[in-house]
């Protein structure tokens, strides 16, 4: 038998529910297909991974109810810092320095770990009754006609709808199936990512170092700990991925510095090697394609999930004003209209990203003075520095309504 | 003639129907400048119903319950979104080649349309009645437009609610609609339009009222070449322009 929707959701990882509740709450009919079991999504134990989310998102979160379940949990981003680094040698004496003090919208973003947000999403999933979700499920098969898509489950179950969104990640089986091609390319790098508690304060400050091998991350989470991105080379990372923690910690600290006193290991350790890839068409017949699945980023800025979520409150818009007047929803027109706010917005912040890592993830010393003359630069001016604030808040561009304050 | 041949012509007529149903259908076709401006239009028919009829457009199938009328429907452009929101629709053009053009997409999208080759005086003769009548872009290509809009008032309900949409008569809708459309875009064919019927809002205005019907409200349906898109605008009434008219209980 065939259960019927309006919008299927292909991913129920963050984007997928983020998605669902949006559309859930303006009256759409929503399934939600995720190949994991529940359980395994809603781990309580810290694994290490964590979000910046730009002031944009929060407000994403805020307007669709996620927002006071993981409020406890977050912890307010009011400084970032960045610096030119290079081991051994403390950070260049050109630096960067945004303070949320230069922004009337609040703090410019929080930091969340993925356990508490995920679980929010679940449960405010399971309390929504527009929603209904497909656990420990695979599409094997999706068909697009001319009034909606039909998508079959590994369990031999067959859904329905008038459109499909794949949130599928970087190697998004719904482009694929759909035949949307992708163009990427990978930076040799990887991301070691992990938590670590330390001994002094954070006073809410992110600290960016670039190092000639690749930038490391040092990001403020709840209590006296920080999640941290290290890139490095990927045969360096894969020599820290098989250290233990001791030998790993002692590799850490000339990069990470003694400011925040001495650190121990809070969590997990993770790799995530470093490409882009950004899909050539995010839609095609009946089928839409939302955050990774679109655009997978250089994690540079953290800008993976928030550019998701912005996609997530484009698309949301679109369709519901499409509805609202009566247009088919799966058809070219919207779908048209929501790749023409999203593509040229995360191609340009895709370069942005890929640029910048090129530019500070070497020892070259020409391009040494130039971008420590830049970051100077940057810091002096103040115009300048406001819109750094607020690009990294993600309040620049056409906001979607949902974004909105 | 036997069923065979017949079933063949049938076969070949639905397969042309079909192809020029898919151009009409086509975003970037023929009929590139109706889909650009199809999201404009639907805001505003969409709002003026609702706000007449006391209806939430938040709601599934707001329009359940209203019979609704699309003068020179074409390919169903407007019809389609009218059912999707809960209207009785009946699509109505006096070319008889887009009936069945109509009826193939809707078919094909799944949704119920009554779609009739006539014209708005056959049916007023017929008394048909409807609570809303779409009048869009059709009064420019009328012989008699007072005639025209008397018989539009005999096809609506007491407290029933008219929108009319055509193009201005000005140097500039010239350039714009003419110039632009037909000769440089190559959007339209040429000689779509000609400018000497084109009517000014004052002078629709008078034969609304001419005709029985109250006028309660213009906008101008404004062309962004920039971001390649249209809005509605409250004072540029200067190319494309909508009226709504009620006719008195």
């Amino acid at each position: 038998m065939t259960v019927d929707h309006d919008i299927l959701i292909i991913g129920g990882g963050l984007n997928g529910p983020a998605l669902a509740l949006a559309l859930a709450q303006s009256g759409f009919a929503v399934g939600v297909v995720d190949a994991l079991p529940r359980d395994t999504r809603s781990d309580p134990e810290f694994d290490g991974r964590a979000y910046a989310l730009a002031l944009a998102s929060q407000r994403l979160l805020r307007n669709i109810g996620i927002w006071p379940a993981v409020v406890n949990h977050a912890q307010p981003m009011l400084e970032i810092k960045v610096t030119d680094g290079r081991a051994g040698e403390g950070p260049s004496p050109w630096m960067m320095h945004f303070d949320h003090a230069e922004l009337e919208e609040g703090p410019m973003g929080y930091m969340l770990e993925d356990r508490h947000l995920r679980r929010a999403f679940l449960d405010a999933m399971d309390a929504e009754p527009r929603i209904t979700t497909y656990t420990e499920e695979k599409v094997v098969a999706q068909s697009p006609d001319l009034s909606g898509v039909t998508l079959a489950l590994a369990s031999g179950q067959s859904l329905r709808a008038t459109l499909a969104v794949g949130c599928d990640g970087r190697k998004s089986g719904t482009a694929e199936r759909a035949g949307i091609t992708r163009t990427g390319w990978g930076y040799g790098q990887t991301a070691v990512v992990c938590a670590v508690a330390h001994e002094k304060p954070h006073h809410g400050i992110a600290h960016q170092f670039f190092m000639p091998a690749g930038p490391l991350a040092i990001l403020p989470v709840t209590g006296n700990r920080s999640s941290i991105v290290w890139s490095e080379t990927d045969s360096r990372a894969a020599e820290l991925a098989a250290m233990d923690d001791a030998a790993f910690l002692d590799a850490l600290r000339p990069a990470f510095g003694s400011f925040l006193g001495e650190i121990s290991l809070a969590g997990a350790r993770f790799t995530y090697p470093l490409n882009l890839t950004l899909a050539d068409s995010f839609y095609a017949d009946r089928i839409a394609l939302v955050g990774d699945a679109a655009h997978g980023m250089h994690p540079i800025a953290g800008q993976g999930l928030n550019a998701g979520l912005r996609d997530v409150a484009a698309l949301a818009e679109v369709l519901s004003e499409a509805r609202q007047r009566g247009e088919d929803i799966g058809s070219t027109a919207p779908l048209a209209r929501y790749q023409a706010w999203r593509r040229f917005d995360t191609a340009t912040l895709a370069t942005a990203t890929d640029t910048f890592n090129r530019l500070f993830s070497n020892d070259n010393p020409i391009l040494r003075t130039v971008r420590d003359l830049g970051m100077g630069m940057v810091n002096a001016m103040p115009g300048l520095r406001r819109n750094f604030i607020r690009e990294a808040a993600g309040l620049t561009g056409d906001l979607p309504r949902l974004m909105r304050g | 003639m036997s069923s065979t041949d017949s079933s063949t012509v049938d076969q070949a007529e639905i397969a042309k129907f079909e192809a020029m149903a898919a151009e009409w259908w086509d975003l970037d076709g023929k009929f590139k400048p109706l889909h650009m401006l199809n999201p404009c239009r639907l805001d505003y028919i969409t709002q003026q119903i609702a706000a007449e009829f006391g209806r939430d457009l938040a709601t599934d199938r707001p329009f359940e319950g209203l019979r609704l009328l699309d003068i020179g429907c074409g390919g169903g452009l407007l019809c389609e979104p009218m059912v999707r929101l809960g209207a009785t629709v009946v699509g109505a053009d006096a070319a008889a080649r887009n009936i069945p053009v109509a009826r193939i997409h809707a078919e094909q999208s799944g949704l119920e349309i009554d779609y009739r080759h006539t014209t708005a005086e056959a049916m007023a003769a017929d008394g048909e009645v409807f609570d809303v009548v779409l009048n869009m872009e059709v009064i420019e290509h009328v012989a008699d437009p007072a005639a025209y809009l008397a018989a539009v008032h005999a096809l609506m309900k007491p407290g029933g609610l008219h929108i009319c949409s055509t193009i201005n008569r000005n140097a500039k809708s010239f350039a714009m609609a003419i110039l632009g459309a037909e000769y440089v875009m190559r959007w339209l064919p040429k000689g779509t339009h000609e400018w000497n019927k084109f009517i000014t809002p004052d002078e629709l205005f008078a034969l609304i009222e001419g005709a029985g019907l109250t006028p309660v409200d213009r906008k101008g349906f404004q062309f962004n070449p920039i971001t390649w898109s249209w809005r509605i605008s409250d004072r540029d009434l200067s190319v494309n322009y909508v009226t709504t008219s009620t006719r008195p209980t």
